[in-house]
């Protein structure tokens, strides 16, 4: 099994799936689901079954590397192969993906976004666009050649698009527009820079592979330019302040699924690349910009938050929580330390569950009502205790609630902060009472006090609902008491690329641990 | 500190005691946290099949921790003083970098004083909870979340690092938050349990702080890596850490200025204030102070301000006490006021740890005993809360008059009830240690003995003010059993001080000091039992020999201001909630107004570029970078072409 091309299989197989699901009649939906959804568990199979040969022991080195010619003529190969980082970004994707195909199964039948007019697609269009992007992201998160990324980065604008403009809200239209604006003057900043590496990087007929890459002396300047047309892409997907302004709009007018879609997986790109391109790339200019972006990420998580707390709209509160997320990720990874960047990679899995819940579940929520606004609810904890219990639960995990597996991220980043930035790391540190109000103000205004009207006949979490509820609370549970196994796959890459970096933890100056090591 | 504590510093690291591993019965701590866990999960996950043994479960998971506590204390008493203290890894939890930590547990003499407390007070109010909340209809919950309670303070007594302790002391924020807003449906319940959270958050915020600080100075998170590397770090840093724990403890224990979400959370089950908002969650505050003793002993400055902060809160909380009509609100205050007195000598370092502890434990009992009264009261009442409508209740319920009277002789500190041994101790120890401090403790003890008695004589003695169509009864034996148990411990709990019991107990954790004393000890308690007669004879006066008013009398402005607890919410509103509220307010208007423009902006910019590219035909890379666009900007073409 050793040289089969896991990664390529991982992308082929929802590929294939969105085919097979295309080609149903209209009037086999539940046929086209049952399609999509086998095969997001076959893909988690494959990826599952690629763990086996990943040897997480030396998680520093790119393996399953599949490396193929495409465009000789200009440098691009079709290269892939994970690390530890990107692995673990696999794995979240297709852990995620068939719970939001369960979650979305009858998105169009009920709620708002009930399809009945013109405008309208299919459940064939939906479930398949949802599967090209399971493979796209895969495909981001496995590409070891810098053009190929880009491609994919582009790329994946499409189904998203598509998915936003076809199936959202009310206002889908604005929305979808306002997502491809931001992201394709993204794309483009970074296409300038990809064409640009060619010119002033090796060249050849690996031109983009990103091992070779690495270790290139761009020139100060070059290097710089060349990491912002990156950075900016990436920013505007993650999405960082004040680049954020298209996720509020995406996301509450996206159905709930594609939301998640949105915000757990496909931002998650943004962040990654940063990770896994600009560090290794332009070390030098990414410790220049570091302190800048640090403030970005500051600005992130407090106005973030303190905007969600402001919210009527249920969909935007947790868009806007997302957005305070992300800048404890882009934090994590721009204070170079190992708990910054490894709780910043552990935070992007993290991160995906807790929003899925969520998101989802208040989604259910929504479905049942038909309104997103905060004000409709009310009392629904009478009605329906296993909804607002599993709504509570999830808000508890995106408050970071210790126990959780948000908590170990965000703490890491955290201390990993401290260690480098004490003041940012006080700035931060805020974020954590924050969270707690926007959580707490979201369920008390829904979930407790009188039932209001128009919430009496609102029915409990039935059995799909449950189904898609349950995976998510034991991974959070899980991986809040034992997030070792992850941070085992995830430390050697970080360590890696802070070498790439030349960084190396500022403190603890004496570490207990090493000196008692030293003792034996 | 006026009394200097040099010794102290030298002799910190030295005190520290060994850690054995755990064998035999101390394998089991992991369990006492399970056990309770287990029942949490059950009743919470398994749904209406569990009501009807639901409660059943939920007190035997309670009392098999109690047992297995019980049986490593009867093992730890067998052992050496040297030989107390157990560590348990359980497994790796956090590994990157330098930042390496287990879950682990610890039991020594700190811990199993606090397992016991919590199991076994934790256990007579889950078997008292049966039948006050028989008529409940989500009765079955509430024992779930009791019992999520039972086992999250007992990871935070037993865990053997800062982090883990955090986990616990976030657990029992949660369970505090669901059990305040048990009946979430009445709205006021449910703001009262999210300010009980977000105002522990605040406190948080400062244990995490104290966290980032260990780390960063020590490496490490664990408590004994930590104490021994505390010596090595420098006064501003050991001073920083001291205030920050102590900004958490602030928090979790209500202490001034972060002690308004306590009132409030008067409003869950009685049950609940007896167990979580009494006798154990608040004092948890107390635990981590005295925890980090290590700490405390090199800082004079940060166990300055921890002692000044107790003699403020039992001011102040003494001060509320006397102005409360609502039985449950002054007991709160009470507490409050009880619990200023433990940080108090937790703040006077080695000469007041073992005392801080002492009055902990009586507390636990008598305030318990005190809550679970007034439950039965209120039980026989119709759940009327204002003793203004109460009123010579004595001959109704005879055995809650007697619990409630006897918890009323221990906290008034009339010997030799159990109070008096664990207050009196305090304000010597406060005394020696400095003037100030000792009058805040003696005339806190006068004030104390004011508000009780008038609790005491407004609810049993008096004139009968009772609503027509009320009648009073005694509540049935599942109720008054553990009254009767409590009242036990308020009349016995002094015999921990026999022989300097607990003293010695404690010493090989939190080291031990003989104060230096300032005036004869005999005299101090005559004075202090002087004051507390002055007290009771106030309200005899005021109360028992006037009528009590069935409605609230005007009062003047300093009864104003302490009905209104001394103007804390007025304050936190005007200084921290109104202008957090503009500002969230601005920027969700700046982010819409910007969001438009950005926008505009963006497509403008968007043309701008694509025409100045296009002008620069130069460079080969430019060109060809324009194609692209070009493929790009007609791939969005396409899009839009095929129909929105």
């Amino acid at each position: 099994m050793e040289d089969f091309p896991f990664m390529t299989v991982a992308m082929c197989v929802p590929l294939a799936g969105a085919a097979l699901a295309g080609l149903t009649q209209r009037s086999q939906a539940e046929l086209a689901r049952r399609i999509a959804l086998v095969a997001s568990l076959v893909t988690l199979g494959v990826v599952l079954l690629a763990a086996t040969e990943f040897n997480s022991d030396n998680g520093s080195t790119y393996q399953l590397v599949e490396n193929h010619n495409w465009i000789s003529s200009f440098g691009v190969s079709y290269a892939l192969g994970v690390d530890g980082i990107g692995y673990v970004m696999v794995l979240l994707t297709a852990v995620l993906m068939p719970i939001i195909l369960l979650a979305s199964w009858r998105d169009l039948d009920e709620g708002e976004h009930a399809q009945t007019g013109p405008g309208g697609g299919t459940t064939q269009l939906y479930v398949s666009m949802m599967l090209v992007l399971e493979a796209m992201s895969i495909g981001q998160f496995a590409a070891l050649d810098v053009f190929l990324f880009y491609v994919l980065f582009e790329a994946m604008l499409i189904p998203m698009y598509i998915l936003i403009g076809r199936f959202g809200g009310p206002q889908r239209q604005y929305a979808a527009v306002k997502f491809l604006l931001y992201n394709l003057l993204g794309g483009l900043l970074m296409l300038v820079a990809v064409v640009w590496i060619n010119f002033a990087g090796p060249g050849g007929e690996k031109a983009y592979y990103l091992p070779n890459l690495v270790q290139y002396d761009f020139g100060t300047d070059t290097a710089r330019w060349l990491f912002l047309g990156f950075f900016v892409a990436f920013a505007i997907k993650a999405p960082l302040w004040p680049f954020h302004t298209w996720l509020p709009d995406a996301m509450a007018e996206a159905t709930p699924s594609n939301g998640v879609l949105l915000s757990g997986i496909l931002d998650k790109v943004g962040v990654f690349g940063m990770l896994h391109l600009c560090l290794p790339l332009f070390p030098e200019a990414a410790r220049h910009f570091a302190p800048a972006i640090v403030v970005l990420a500051l600005i992130s998580i407090l106005y973030g938050a303190m905007v969600a707390i402001g919210q009527t709209d249920l969909k935007r509160l947790i868009a806007y929580a997302s957005v305070s997320h992300f800048g404890f990720i882009v934090l994590g990874i721009f204070v170079m330390t190992s708990q910054g960047q490894s709780g910043a990679t552990l935070y992007m899995v993290n991160h995906g569950f807790a929003t899925a819940g969520l998101l989802l579940i208040a989604g259910f929520m929504m479905s049942r009502r038909g309104s997103r606004l905060i004000s409709s609810y009310g009392g629904v904890q009478k009605v329906a205790p296993v909804l607002a219990g599993s709504f509570l639960f999830a808000g508890l995990a995106n408050l970071s609630l210790p126990g959780l597996s948000p908590f170990i991220s965000e703490f890491m980043v955290l201390i990993g902060t401290f260690t480098r930035y004490p003041i940012a790391g006080y700035f931060a540190v805020a974020g954590v009472l924050l969270a707690a109000l926007y959580v707490l103000i979201a369920y008390q205004r829904t979930m407790t006090g009188e039932l209001t009207e128009g919430n009496e006949d609102t029915p409990d979490l039935k059995t799909r609902e449950l189904l898609v509820v349950t995976p998510v609370i034991a991974v959070i549970l899980a991986l809040g008491f034992f997030p070792k196994p992850l941070l085992d796959v995830i430390d050697p890459a970080v360590e890696r690329t802070l070498t790439q970096v030349e960084r190396t933890d500022p403190r603890p100056e004496h570490p207990v641990q090493v000196a008692a090591e030293e003792k034996k | 500190m006026m009394i200097p504590t040099s010794e102290a510093p030298a002799g910190a690291a030295e005190q520290l005691q060994n850690i054995g591993e755990a064998t035999g019965v101390f394998n089991l701590t992991w369990l006492m946290i399970a056990l309770p866990l287990f029942g949490a999960l059950v009743l919470l996950c398994g749904g209406k099949r569990t009501d009807s043994w639901g409660h059943i479960l939920g007190c035997l998971t309670v009392l098999g921790s109690f047992l297995i506590g019980a049986i490593q204390f009867l093992t730890l008493l067998g052992k050496d003083a040297d030989e107390r203290a157990y560590n348990q890894h359980l497994y790796d939890w956090l590994d990157s970098g330098n930042l390496q930590l287990g879950v682990g547990f610890q039991v020594d003499q700190l811990s199993i004083c606090f397992v016991l407390l919590i199991t076994f007070v934790g256990f007579l109010i889950h078997l008292y909870s049966v039948e006050y909340m028989a008529h409940d209809l989500r009765r079955r919950r509430f024992f779930g979340y009791l019992n999520l309670f039972i086992s999250a303070m007992l990871l935070l007594v037993l865990a053997d690092s800062y982090l883990l302790l955090f986990v616990g002391w976030e657990g029992v924020g949660l369970a505090s938050y669901l059990l305040i807003g048990f009946w979430q449906h009445v709205p006021d319940y449910a703001t009262a349990a999210k300010k009980a959270f977000v105002m522990n958050r605040v406190g948080d915020i400062g244990l995490l702080v104290a966290m980032f600080f260990m780390f960063d100075q020590f490496g490490s998170l664990a408590f004994d890596e930590v104490f021994e590397a505390v010596p090595g770090a420098s006064d501003g840093w050991v001073t920083a850490i001291g205030l920050m724990l102590l900004l958490g403890a602030v928090g979790k224990s209500a202490q001034f200025p972060l002690q308004a979400w306590l009132l409030d959370a008067m409003a869950g089950p009685t049950p609940v204030s007896a167990l979580i908002h009494a006798a154990t969650m608040v004092t948890a505050g107390v635990y981590l102070i005295v925890r980090s003793a290590p700490i405390y002993n090199l800082s004079d400055t940060a166990q300055l301000v921890v002692a000044i902060v107790g003699a403020i809160t039992l001011v102040i909380g003494a001060l509320i006490g006397t102005a409360k009509d609502d039985i449950k609100k002054a007991l709160a205050a009470s507490t409050m006021s009880q619990i200023g007195y433990m940080v108090l000598a937790a703040g006077l370092g080695p000469a007041g740890y073992a005392f801080a502890i002492f009055h902990l434990l009586t507390h636990g009992f008598f305030k318990a005993g005190l809550f679970l009264s007034a439950g039965s009261v209120m039980h026989g009442m119709h759940d009327d809360t204002d003793m203004r409508r109460y009123g010579a209740l004595r001959a109704a319920m005879p055995i809650t008059y007697a619990c409630f009277g006897l918890g009323f002789l221990a906290i008034i500190g009339i010997p030799p009830f159990a109070g008096f041994w664990s207050k009196d101790k305090i304000i010597e120890a406060a005394f020696n240690d400095n003037i100030a401090l000792g009058l805040c403790a003696l005339i806190g003890a006068g004030i104390t003995a004011f508000y009780m008695s008038r609790v005491m004589i407004m609810t049993f003695f008096s004139d009968k003010r009772w609503d027509s169509g009320v009648h009073p009864h005694e509540s049935p034996k599942l109720m008054t059993l553990p009254l009767i148990v409590l009242a036990g411990g308020a009349v016995l709990g002094g015999g921990l001080l026999i022989n300097d019991g607990i003293v010695t107990w404690l010493e090989p954790v939190v080291g031990h000091e003989e104060a230096h004393h300032r005036m004869p000890v005999w005299a101090l308690t005559a004075l202090t039992l002087f004051v507390i007669v002055v007290g009771v004879a106030a309200a005899l006066k005021m109360y028992q020999f006037s009528p009590v008013a069935r409605t609230q009398p005007q009062g003047g402005v300093l009864v104003h201001a302490a009905r209104h607890d001394l103007y804390q919410d007025t304050v936190n509103e005007a200084v921290l909630m109104r202008p957090g509220q503009w500002a969230t307010r601005f920027l969700v208007w700046l982010d819409h107004r910007g969001l438009d423009n950005l926008v505009n902006g963006l497509a403008a910019l968007l043309g701008g570029t694509a025409g100045r590219l296009r002008r620069v035909q130069a460079g080969f890379v430019r060109s060809y970078a324009l194609t692209m666009f070009g493929g790009a900007a007609l791939t969005v073409l396409a899009v839009l072409v095929v129909r929105l």
